[in-house]
């Protein structure tokens, strides 16, 4: 499987490390609750499109947003979750 | 002995006659439109719990619903081994019931799954990994369960092909489990669902569970392929496609399913005799009946229901097992396969009631469900029956993640790729 | 009979007769030519008996001359390199090749084992699941060992292997796979195209079946048009073509696994050279041209060696110039009879007949059997083959009664075709189902591999005109679909041919084992009994008789198989369905997969700069994860290991030592908000670090246990440096920039590491401060006021060299900790040396290091195994109740607070002498030892050399309020059972006035 990184271009996936499902929320909350157990625990584990994190440590170091299908494993799209405009990607 | 029972004179009369006179293993029913109670998912563990149900808790008016044919998921897809060397006192007792179970399945069932108890050995490479495997092997010790420490020279005699000599990671000893060994993974599903067919269980192949009907907070009965199909109980045991069908009840899981591939060589004259890990890395290798070096290593480490995995773990694997055997090297692949792991958050499994009452829970093997399956389905029979949960399978609740109670055996947290 | 290749033909074929080469099988001695397979040469020989069946140990010949075959599969070489189950079919002969039968005792022609085919009805399928349950301690001890002996095919050497193998990852725009007709067209216009192209080929030689069959391309001997192309595609530098290569997997996105069998065509591999190369091929498109399998006929004893797929016969004919026999029968269902009956009579073998099932014949067919004497025999089949080690006569039936022709015909040879299979394997390893396709009578590609195209044979199209425009058409696609322009399709010609065919599956009235998977021993009563007993699905019935699950992957058997399951149940094929079949295409050697990943290349090793001195200060390194550090510096004078570790335990204890602690992780982080993140990562507060001083933090993971531990040192105001453990240095950085770029994006900070890019030192010791002086700037005030314990600074050393100074200690004295440029590090250790000489310095390694922690009840990786809490190690009081960090709100669960967890002690054996073990349980006096009275475990012990006793660290349930208390550490493994006090932690100094010294 290849990944193509927006700042590395199509990589191998093993150049990436897997940071399970990107659309989870770290809650704000300061006393442990539902919001924490779904946080840290559950997942919605979908079989087609998953919204997931990569963090490319063989390649830029960047955290990636990328959209795949696990049961094609088919790659839709892909970006970084700091976008260029931000503090830390100014002189990257 | 009645005609369907194994023996040495039924199977001489059947070669005389032909093999004639054998009945199909299991019926093919029409699905009733009601239960006392249903499984979901004819794997092993589903068709052990159904056995069970009858068996042990006289509930005969069931049925497992399978949406392909028994046996398809990672039941036939595994690398056989069986072994209680687990760490935890909330695993070992659950391990070692089903291990026990596992030495008498052949006579229980009249089926011969080859159980064959030829050890398992677990090889450290470092003083901090033996004093960790030291600490299981005394917990396992401390349970009633067998474990011997085994020093360089001990792992020598039993597999004089590892590399003693040039590994980078040296070989210091092992951990052995003389009862671990391996099964015919097939030969479980298939005598499990004989034996649970025989007791009056309907096992319905080619029937999709699509939906589950719940009624003021308690399941009345499943929605599949073929039809409306009424049951005050439903247990799930649907492996790595628990959050889909836990997802018609609307429950979200601790769980990601992800790819685990598994290789087989050609077939060989007898070179290993025993169960190997090798503790440089995650890989495990044994020796079929039939010839073949079986062996895997770890998940590929994403989210997939695709049942394949990619080069790089393929690659890695083999790497494994050319740096622990460097006489594998002229020997062939066959065959890859890959399975959909349940993997939980913690990497123990979950055996529980769920806030749906009448719908029980089955999941969260990872990568390691077969070695339990005896007692998986004993445990979850005992939780559909009773509405209570086993005493060994104590600690597969599902509210440990709330609590803390976690039974995380590799002390790697809530990242299923370190499991 | 045999030797002298006397079935070897005058003239003609491929082989190289000027080259002359001589090998052995079953050691004795034969000759064959460059370019024969170890097969052709035996065929040349007369040799027709060359295995022994998987079960019932029958006799076995050489049904193919491909990758497909199931029965002569040999031994190859000798020693360390001898191959099991080589399939001679496709292993190039060789100068002093050797080769031994494989699976029979005492002898090939002599098998004792034999006697199970006397036993078939008993061993039908699924026979081991009812059996052998008899008294059940039997199965270990007497059942599987026979079983297992039994079984397997050849043996493995059990050496290691002495050749190399490497890896390559190669791209291109379009990879074609298989360089018969159909491929070659398709190389052949892409890389006219200007196509970057690979295209791998199994064979030793390009062409496909043309090499096989007298074929016309363009008015030409088809292999003048092959040699035409090969020559112009060598022309193009953007082509690569890569014989002797087998396309194993197609992965994703476009992955595809090839393995180059580089030098499995000699008899040891050329210095410098692999002896296989696996490629990662990652493709942008790809054409399958993988052409088609034969199919066997299913009929009576249908294994007899002299039993040959047809297309195999006219390889051998053609390609290799061997006769497979002297006088030939022609058994086939469809067009492809013909023409191999005129190529055995071209090549002057008798043919006695064309069994043809169909009622009918092309007036061609016809032409071609009068010429060649033979008789054409329609409406009818073979129904036996009789011979034992070899074939000796076909029984027919379906011969017209009075038609005065003998149902009995003699030959020794069989040349049969049940039609052909599309070699669809690849279009499956992504799920693919192929699709049965009446026509052609065999199964098509359904689903394909994203940006494949399958074309020619491969797709189910057996026109060699038609082929041979797909593979063009395909070529110049898939130029158009990447934005190329696509050269002109050429034209292509070929001589006429049908491809009609007729299924058939099970032939009726036959008599005998109908074996439909040869090597595995399956006929078409397993595949009944299989039908009763109720494993009806595909997977059931592979599973369950173990049909396709040989060395050859089902290839000549898996069709048959479900085809035959289909008529017993009188389903369609299409609702029978076919097995999914799974990489490698073809077995492959393992070293291959591996690369060079084996032995001290398993993996990498990382070195630090001071290795070479730690070397030349005696030091025995072992593995810290991929580091290799100093686990000691022994002496002459040292007695053992021991002595070794207390010598240098005391003299850090007493004068100074000198320890590489470069492989701690170390991370520079600058920006406005490097506290506020330090904030959230640590469980304790970073916002009152003062420039100039240095912290102990403790990191959580988010579910509340305990991550990782270290100092973090503030150099400037903006300024900080992390150091994380050896073991958790990648993990934690990658937990930092997820914390950053995930969770809180808009703190201002940066931070990269620098492990590799500093040299670090412990200099711990009283007389640490002494050896210092020596090579900090002069005028740098070393005062214990003016550099305090936990102080930090950049600055120089050794007259110029940039260095970062601590006041850290793990072990409890007086110490600094020193890092350089990594180029600088060893020049360092060097001088720390000389200038310590005078001091007594004492290079230390990583057991003293231990024991110097456990002295002072520092955790270290068996307390900080993932599982236990701050609380659990005594951390408590750290964690800020002023903030968030990772891990505060699940730390908080009530089992992580339980009082009765285990926590963190120290453990005195209470016997002076007594040692202790990590590993061990700890029980209360008095209890039995079992699970019930599992109170916690050791972690660490060592002997202090300090102290005079061993000592160790544990982890037991309520362990602060017990101490003073007597237990037992009981170690079953080891046959232990010691009694230790449980104390604090902290054995040495408590009150920590060595550190401030």
């Amino acid at each position: 499987m290849r990944i193509p990184c927006p700042h590395c271009g199509d990589r191998s996936h093993d150049e990436f490390s897997y940071g399970g499902a990107a659309d989870r929320r770290r809650p704000t909350t300061a006393d442990f609750g539902p919001e924490w157990l779904d946080y840290v625990y559950l997942r919605d584990n979908p079989a087609g499109l998953h919204r997931e994190l990569w963090y490319h440590g063989s390649g830029c170091r960047c955290w990636l947003i990328v959209e795949r299908n696990t049961l094609s494993h088919a790659i839709t799209a892909v970006h970084a979750v700091l976008p260029a405009s931000s503090p830390a990607m100014e002189d990257a | 002995m009645s005609g369907d029972c194994f023996s040495i004179f039924t199977l001489l009369r059947q070669a005389w006659t032909g093999q004639g006179g054998l009945k199909p293993m299991w019926r093919e029913p029409e699905p009733k439109s009601a239960y006392d109670a249903v499984i979901v998912g004819g794997g092993g563990h589903g068709l052990a719990t159904a056995y069970y149900l009858a068996k042990e808790h006289g509930m005969s008016n069931i049925a497992v619903l399978e949406k392909g044919w028994i046996g398809s998921g990672n039941v036939g897809r595994n690398t056989t081994i069986v072994r209680s060397n687990y760490l935890l006192p909330g695993n070992i007792p659950f391990y070692e019931h089903s291990l026990k179970l596992w030495e008498g399945l052949e006579q229980e069932i009249n089926y011969n799954a080859m159980v064959s108890q030829r050890g398992v050995i677990n090889l450290f490479h470092s003083d901090a990994q033996r004093d960790d495997h030291v600490r299981r092997g005394n917990a396992m010790r401390l349970h009633g369960v067998d474990a011997v420490l085994l020093d360089r020279e001990g792992v020598r005699q039993r597999a004089p092909f590892l590399d003693f000599d040039h590994a980078r990671f040296p070989i210091h000893g092992g951990l052995l489990q003389p009862r671990g060994g391996t099964v015919r993974h097939d030969a479980v599903a298939w005598g499990y669902a004989r034996a649970a067919d025989r007791r009056g269980v309907d096992i319905v192949q080619n029937c999709a569970v699509t939906g589950i009907r719940v009624e003021a907070g308690r399941v009345i009965g499943v929605e599949t392929s073929r039809g409306l199909i009424r049951a005050p109980r439903v247990g799930l045991a649907c492996a790595g496609n628990s959050s889909r069908v836990a997802a018609m009840a609307g429950l979200r899981l601790p769980i990601e399913s992800h790819v685990l591939t598994a290789f087989v060589s050609e077939a060989l004259k007898p070179l290993i005799n025993t169960v190997i890990t090798f503790g440089a890395g995650h890989f495990y290798i044994s020796q079929s009946d039939k010839g073949g070096l079986v062996f895997g290593a770890s998940i590929d480490g994403y989210n997939s229901y695709a049942q394949r995995g990619n080069l790089p773990t393929i690659e890695d694997s083999c790497e494994e097992a050319m740096a622990l055997i460097p006489a594998l090297g002229r020997l062939r692949l066959l065959r890859h396969w890959s399975g959909i792991m349940d993997m939980s958050m913690d990497g123990s499994p979950i055996i529980d009631r769920t806030p749906i009452a009448g719908l029980y829970l089955n999941a969260g093997w990872c990568i390691g469900g077969f070695k339990a399956t005896p007692a998986s389905g004993w445990c979850f029979a005992h939780l559909i029956a009773r509405d209570t949960p086993h005493p060994v399978a104590a600690a597969y609740r599902l509210d440990r993640f709330a609590t803390g109670h976690l039974l995380d055996e590799a002390g790697t947290g809530a990242d299923v790729t370190m499991h | 009979m045999t030797g002298d290749q006397t079935y070897r033909r005058a003239d003609g074929g491929a082989i190289d007769r000027s080259r002359p080469l001589s090998f052995q099988f079953d050691g004795r001695r034969y000759r064959g030519y460059q370019g024969d397979t170890l097969a052709a040469a035996l065929l040349a020989n007369g040799v027709r008996l060359v295995g022994r069946s998987f079960k019932y140990h029958r006799p076995r010949g050489i049904l193919s001359a491909g990758p497909e075959e199931p029965n002569a599969l040999v031994e190859l070489r000798g020693g360390a390199r001898r191959e099991p189950n080589s399939r001679a079919t496709v292993a190039e002969l060789f100068d002093g090749l050797e080769a031994r039968s494989q699976n029979r005792f005492p002898s090939l022609s002599f098998d004792v084992l034999a006697l199970n085919g006397l036993l078939a009805p008993l061993f039908a399928a699924g026979f081991y699941y009812k059996t052998f349950m008899w008294p059940a301690a039997f199965w270990e001890k007497l059942y599987e060992p026979l079983i297992r002996r039994a079984a397997g095919l050849g043996r493995a050497s059990g050496l290691p292997d002495p050749d190399r193998y490497e890896k390559a990852t190669a791209f291109c725009d379009l990879l074609v796979i298989g360089a018969g007709p159909a491929g070659l067209a398709a190389a052949l216009v892409a890389g006219r195209s200007g196509l970057r192209v690979i295209l791998a080929e199994q064979d030793f030689a390009l062409g496909g079946r043309l090499l096989s069959d007298r074929r016309w391309i363009d008015g030409r001997p088809a292999i003048d048009w092959v040699a035409g192309v090969v020559d112009e595609l060598g022309t193009m530098t953007d082509v690569r073509v890569l014989t002797r290569t087998s396309v194993i997997g197609a992965y994703d996105s476009g992955t595809y696994a090839a393995v180059e069998r580089v030098a499995d065509h000699l008899a040891e591999p050329p210095p410098f050279q692999p002896r296989q190369r696996l490629w990662r091929i990652v493709a942008r498109r790809s054409v399958l041209a993988a052409g088609a399998i034969e199919r066997p006929l299913v009929f009576g004893d249908n294994d007899r060696p002299g039993v040959m797929l047809a297309g195999a016969v006219r390889g051998y004919l053609n390609r290799f110039a061997v006769r497979p026999g002297a006088r030939a029968v022609v058994f086939a269902n469809n067009d492809e009879g013909a023409r191999t009956v005129a190529d055995l009579a071209a090549a002057g073998v008798a043919v006695a007949a064309l069994v043809d099932p169909r009622p009918e014949a092309a007036a061609e067919t016809r032409r071609i059997v009068e010429a060649a004497g033979a008789r054409l025999l329609r409406g009818a089949q073979v129904v036996r083959a009789r011979g034992g080690t070899r074939l000796t006569a076909v029984e027919l039936a379906g011969v017209a009664p009075g038609s005065g022709i003998d149902p009995v015909i003699p030959c020794d040879l069989l040349a049969m075709s049940g039609g052909w299979n599309p070699t669809v394997q690849l279009t499956s390893h992504h799920g693919g189902k192929p699709v049965w396709d009446a026509t052609i009578a065999g199964f098509v590609p359904g689903t394909v591999p994203p940006g494949m195209v399958v074309v020619g044979a491969a797709a189910g199209h057996f026109i060699l005109a038609d082929d041979l425009a797909q593979g063009a058409q395909a070529g110049a696609a898939a130029a158009q679909a990447l934005g190329v322009t696509a050269a002109p399709v050429p034209g292509f010609s070929a001589d006429p041919e049908t491809a009609a065919i007729l299924p058939l599956w099970r032939v009726p009235g036959a008599r005998g084992k109908s074996f439909i998977d040869f090597q595995n021993d399956v006929a078409v009563s397993d595949v009944a009994l299989a039908e009763r007993e109720g494993f009806r699905a595909v997977e059931h019935l592979k599973r369950y008789t173990t049909l396709g699950m040989a060395t050859d992957q089902g290839k000549t058997a898996n069709v048959n198989g479900l085809a035959v399951m289909a008529e017993l149940t009188a389903r369609s094929i299409s609702e029978t369905g076919t097995t999914t079949a799974r990489p490698p295409f073809t077995p492959t050697a393992l070293g291959a997969l591996a690369g060079h990943h084996r032995g001290p290349d398993f993996r990498p090793t990382r070195l630090t700069p001071g290795h070479d001195w730690a070397a030349e200060q005696g030091a025995r390194f072992i593995e810290a994860g991929a580091w290799m550090r100093a686990q000691a510096f022994p002496q002459a004078g040292d007695a053992d290991l021991q002595a070794t570790i207390d010598r240098e335990v005391l003299a850090v204890r007493q004068a100074v030592g000198l320890c590489d602690v470069t492989t701690l992780g170390k991370i520079d982080l600058q920006g406005p908000d490097v506290a506020e993140f330090l904030d959230r990562i640590y469980i304790n507060g970073w916002k009152t670090l003062a420039v100039g001083r240095v912290r102990y933090g403790v990191m959580l993971r988010e579910d509340g246990f305990v991550q990782d531990d270290g100092t973090t040192a503030r150099l400037g105001p903006d300024h900080y440096l992390m150091t994380t453990t050896t073991a958790n240095a990648g993990s934690v950085f990658r937990h930092l920039e997820f914390c950053h770029q995930v969770l809180w994006p808009d703190l201002d900070l940066r931070f990269i590491s620098v492990t590799e890019q500093w040299a670090q030192y412990a200099l711990a010791g009283p007389r640490a401060r002494d050896v210092l002086a020596g090579i900090v700037d002069p005028g740098f005030d070393l005062d214990n006021a003016a550099f305090p314990h936990l102080a930090a600074t950049e600055t120089r050393v050794c007259d110029g060299v940039p260095a970062r100074l601590f006041r850290i200690s793990f072990s409890g004295e007086l110490a600094y900790e020193i890092a350089v440029p990594a180029r600088y590090g060893d020049a360092l250790a060097r001088r720390l040396m000389r200038q310590g000489a005078d001091h007594g310095i004492t290079p230390y390694g990583l057991e003293a290091l231990n024991i110097l922690r456990l002295e002072k009840g520092h955790v270290a990786g068996a307390e900080l195994n993932g599982q236990t809490t701050a609380r659990d190690l005594g951390f408590e009081r750290m964690m800020s109740t002023r903030k968030d960090y990772i891990g505060r709100v699940m730390a908080r669960r009530p089992a992580l607070l339980a009082p009765d967890r285990p926590c963190l002690v120290g453990l005195r054996p209470v016997a002076a002498t007594a040692t202790l073990s990590g590993g061990a349980h700890l029980i209360a006096r008095g209890a039995v030892a079992n699970a019930a009275a599992d109170q916690g475990h050791v972690t660490s012990v060592g002997a202090s050399a300090t102290l005079g006793h061993w000592i160790g660290l544990g982890l037991l349930a309520n362990g602060r309020a017990r101490w003073g208390e007597i237990v037992r550490a009981v170690d079953p493994l080891r046959g232990q059972d010691t009694e230790v006090e449980i104390v604090s932690p902290l054995f040495y100094d408590p009150e920590g006035k060595r550190l401030h010294a």
